[in-house]
This record gives structure tokens, sequence and C-alpha cells, in this order.
């Protein structure tokens, strides 16, 4: 029967990032795919879905940013810790066998699945422009593994500290008119994927959201996670959504459900 | 066929969302419906918010799960525009579940949740996982129970079901004196145990709360057994809950007196699509067996033979 029972193992590697981010590589076969998520679990902690931001070789990673007492207290995990997940759960990242280009538009976190989703696509021989956005210099995140994957990364920042001093979205256009995008894919603050999604069909381009919510199962059935008006499940229906389908539905870069249920 | 009825609410199929399940917003209850359900049940209101127990807060185990979300909610003021949008589009009956900590506070919250005119109101005093905080169910009282039924039957106009605990040495006391206090239902039963999940690489319990209700194919038997007697001890409609995973679960319920059967842990099991399957795996058996309607296979397990 059916379970997903919590997995338990030792940290093999605990890397730090730029900015407040920390990278656990978690030695176990989880067969995830790039835009899947986990479960982590700290006892006495609490969990939280967090999302994959690479495998191979047996090992998966994921990439928390301290921004709460459950991440701070992953993010001084050293190796060696206990680590609890469940998972993969939710939708993936998919890459057409037709396409020779691709763009990814990161902001934040957002980062973390697409350079998981980038190199599984550079090593496909595919062309891809990773359009990456922070607030400043230091936040920005994964550009060297990006480089190394062989992507484009074109980078912009809010202030200006490098690249650009524009939104990503706005970098996407140029690349969009510029060049000749198979499909797009993006994963960050809802802002910039509501701009993105409306960009990618202006230009009648395929295009794949990465949108979360709430959650406390992981596993379809606390209803959390539920979007209004459609009622789409985005733990197991998402988190990846084609973009036309994230247009559609009403709270989608405007509001969302807390552990209550209120909407904020 | 498959059609049956709740206390004169009329449903197509005798498959219900169970409380707790993809019920916390009114979206995602049409949803159920829409993908087959006979009805759906909203996730448990209480008058004020709560934000329930700290994550996790479900651990799955070989037979089935343990859960202790802890009855998170916005509190009936915020969550009357989620039962509105229900009803408005569902397609088919909303039943509003309820809980307090006072007997008048289960009143005021009967009451206000009247104002989105669900077809029934759920009236949850089983839920086993706040033990801490609101100490031993009222389910688990035949007096105390009566006395709640009285005080949100006398709060509404609404039918009320009354949903019971599994956790008691007799299950047909208690049925008996909701009903005596009016009750136009009973849902049998909520979770199990409490119970507990270790997991022996962390050397500790799953859930923060360390222990949660128990639901799934393991609990079926001992739901079947208080459907069984409280159907015996009182003859009102019974929405059969507890361990629903197939048509043939649910024929047992009904066979044990249920009018419709309630799912919850299956829709982990089968997805929302559990509603549409389990209707059509009824139907199978129905022709098989040479079964006309529900009507006619509720209770047959009670016929001497």
């Amino acid at each position: 029967m059916k379970n997903d029972e919590f997995i338990v193992v030792r940290l093999e590697e605990v890397h730090r990032e730029s900015g407040d981010t920390t990278t656990l590589t978690i030695p176990y076969k989880l067969n995830s795919k790039p835009g899947q998520f986990v479960m982590l679990w700290l006892p006495g902690k609490g969990e939280k879905p967090i999302s994959i931001s690479g495998e191979k070789e047996g090992k998966f990673q994921v990439s928390v940013c301290a921004v709460g007492p459950f991440s701070e207290a992953v993010s001084k995990l050293k190796k060696g810790d206990k680590i609890g997940f469940r998972g993969p759960f939710g939708t993936h990242f998919k890459i057409p066998k037709d396409s020779t280009s691709l763009a990814m538009v990161g902001g934040g976190y957002g980062s973390a699945p697409l350079s998981y989703l980038a190199e599984e696509a550079t090593a496909q021989g595919k062309k891809v422009y990773f359009i990456e956005g922070a607030r400043t210099k230091a936040r920005l995140l994964f550009t060297e593994r990006m480089k190394q994957a062989g992507a484009e990364v074109l980078l912009c920042t809010d202030d200006g500290s490098e690249g650009p001093k524009c939104y990503s979205p706005d970098v996407l256009k140029t690349v969009l008119e510029t060049h000749k995008i198979d499909k797009v894919f993006t994963c960050g603050p809802e802002i910039m994927m509501k701009k993105v999604a409306e960009l990618s069909k202006e230009a009648k381009i395929r295009c794949e959201v990465s949108m979360e919510r709430y959650m406390k199962c992981g596993i379809g059935i606390c209803g959390q996670c539920c979007v209004d008006d459609i009622g789409l499940c985005l733990c197991t229906n998402g988190p990846i959504i084609p973009g036309d389908l994230a247009l559609e539905i009403k709270e989608f870069g405007s509001y969302h459900r807390d552990s209550t249920g209120k909407k904020v | 066929m498959l059609s049956t009825e709740l206390a004169g609410v009329k449903l197509k199929s005798p498959t219900v969302l169970a409380s707790g399940i993809l019920g916390v917003t009114g979206a995602s209850l049409a949803a159920v419906a829409k993908a087959g359900a006979g009805a759906v049940t909203s996730k448990s209101i209480s008058l004020q918010g709560r934000k329930g127990h700290p994550t996790p807060v479900i651990a799955t185990y070989s037979q089935g799960m343990v859960n202790a979300v802890g009855l998170s909610n916005a509190g009936v003021d915020e969550t009357l525009a989620e039962i509105e949008f229900a009803v408005k589009n569902a397609g088919a009956p909303v039943i509003a579940s309820i809980f307090a900590s006072t007997i008048t506070e289960f009143g005021k919250v009967a009451g206000a949740v009247s104002q989105a005119n669900p077809d029934i109101i759920e009236v949850n005093i089983s839920c086993p996982n706040v033990e801490d905080e609101f100490g031993r169910p009222f389910a688990c009282d035949p007096g105390i129970a009566a006395v709640v039924t009285k005080k949100v039957k006398k709060s509404t106009n609404i039918p009320i079901f009354v949903k019971l605990s599994p956790n008691v040495p007799n299950i047909a006391p208690i049925a008996k004196a909701v009903q005596n206090e009016g009750a136009d239902g009973i849902t049998a039963v909520n979770t199990v145990g409490p119970g507990m999940v270790i997991n022996i690489e962390a050397a500790a319990p799953v859930l923060t709360n360390k222990v949660g209700g128990v639901s799934g194919p393991a609990i079926k038997p001992i739901a079947v057994k208080c459907v069984y007697e409280a159907y015996k001890a009182t003859g009102l409609p019974i929405i059969g809950t507890g361990g629903v995973t197939t048509g043939r679960d649910a024929v047992e319920m009904i066979m044990a007196g249920a009018s419709a059967a309630g799912i919850g842990t299956g829709v982990y099991y089968r997805g929302p699509e559990i509603f549409s399957k389990v209707s059509e795996e009824i139907q199978e058996f129905m022709d098989k067996e040479g079964y006309k309607s529900i009507d006619e296979m509720r209770g047959v397990a009670h016929e001497e033979r």
C-alpha cells in the first residue's frame, strides 16, 4: 500500500551559497525531476516543503534560505547531522523533445529548481538563456553553477550592482524579441512569474511556472494549498503548471492563504 | 440507482468527502464535488481562528495515516465566504463541519455558519488530537453529547449530523443520546486512537504533537462495527466513515446501516477521482448481486440468517 514515510539519513555535505542560502547534499537516490519538492523534516524543529535543487549519482540537493526558525535551524546543520525527508512530490518542468532554445527566469530562491532544470537541459544539448534577477549582486544565486553548465547567464539587479538595473521580465522581453525561444520556465516571486507568463502568452510561447502555497501534507489531502477559483491542489497538481493555467488562477500574483486558511 | 438521502437531502452518489480532507476552501470543495462526490464536507470550523499544531501534522504508515492537524481554521466569520462559494458552485450538497470547546460556543458557531446555508451541519464532538487542550472529546460521554446536540439543534433549522468517536466501549448509548435530542443523522466515525508513529532512525515521534488520530484501511473494521451499532440503536441516517477506499468498502458500510460512505484518507490512495471510481464500483457490485437501490442494500447485514 502507498506510503510516504520519512526517510532519515546523515548529511553528506553542507555548502554555504551566497546570501543566507545553504545547500545540503543528501545521499539518497530520490529519482526526482526538476521542479519537484521534498518535505524536509528536522525532529523538534518542524517540517517544510523545499524544492529540489539537483540530483545526480545517487545524491540529491536542497537549497534553503534562512528566513524563519525552521530554515535557520536547517542552515546550522553540519556534515554528518541527520535530516528527514519524504518525497519527491508534485509535478515537474518538462523539456520538450523538439525544442532547441529555452529561456529560464529565476528570482531569489526560485533559481534553485531552475538550475537543476538548466543542467538537465544543457546536458540534453539545449541552448539555455538563464535570466536571473535579485535585489542586489550579493543576492544572486547559482550564477557560477549555471555558467559551468553551459547556460548563457543574463543577470539584472534592482539596484544596478550587477547587470542592468531592471527586472528579470524586462530581460526576458528582450530575449524573446531577439531570439527564437521554444519554451519559457520561471520560478520566483509571483508578480515576476505573472509578468513572465503574460509575456510568453503574448509571444505565443509555451511557458511553465512554479506556483506554491502554504502546504501541510504534500500529498494532496489537507486542502491547504488549493487555489481560487478552480480548486486546483498545488502540492499534487503543481507546483509546476502551464503559464496559461496559472493566469486562470484568481489568486496568482495577488493573494494566498495562511496556515489557518485565512486570505492574506 | 446510486442516489441516496441524508435527512431529506438528496445525493446523486452515496459518497461523501469527509471533513478535514480538501475542505479548507470553497473552490476545493466545489472541485471535489465536480470530481464525483455525492456531498462534500468542509474542514471543521470554530468561532475563532486557530493555527492548529506545528508540522509535521500527518504521518503515513503501511496501513493508513495518523494526523494531528489540530483543527486549524480561519474562524467562522472568515470561513462563511468559503461555504457560500461551495454552496453556490458545488452542484452537490455541502456539509459544514463545526466544533467548539464549550456548549455555548457550539450554539454560536452553528448559528453563524447557518448564514451560509449549508445543506447539513456536521457537529464534530470527536476530534482525538486536541485532548491536551480540550480534554476528552464530548463524544465520549452520552450526557455531554446530548447537551451539545440540544444546543446546536436550538441554534439552527438546518439538519444536523453529529460526528461520533470510535474510541468508546459502546457507541450505541451515545448515538441514542444524540437522537433523543434531535440529531437528524450521525457521522460515524472520527479517527481512532490517538495513535503514534515513531521514526526509528530519528528515534522520535513523527508528529510534532506526538499523537494523532488514526485513519485509513486499518480502522475499517472498527468503523463498520460502530456504524452497525449506531444503526441498530437509532435507525438514523448515517454517513459511514473510516477506511473506505473501494466500492466494496462503501457497500460494507451501507450494509452495516450507512446511507452514504464518507471518504477521507482514501483520497491519498486514489486522488479526488476516488469518488467517481467508488461510485462505479458500487454500481458494478449492485449489478452483479441484483440490488436495485442503495436503500435496498442499507442495513441488510442486520437480517438474521
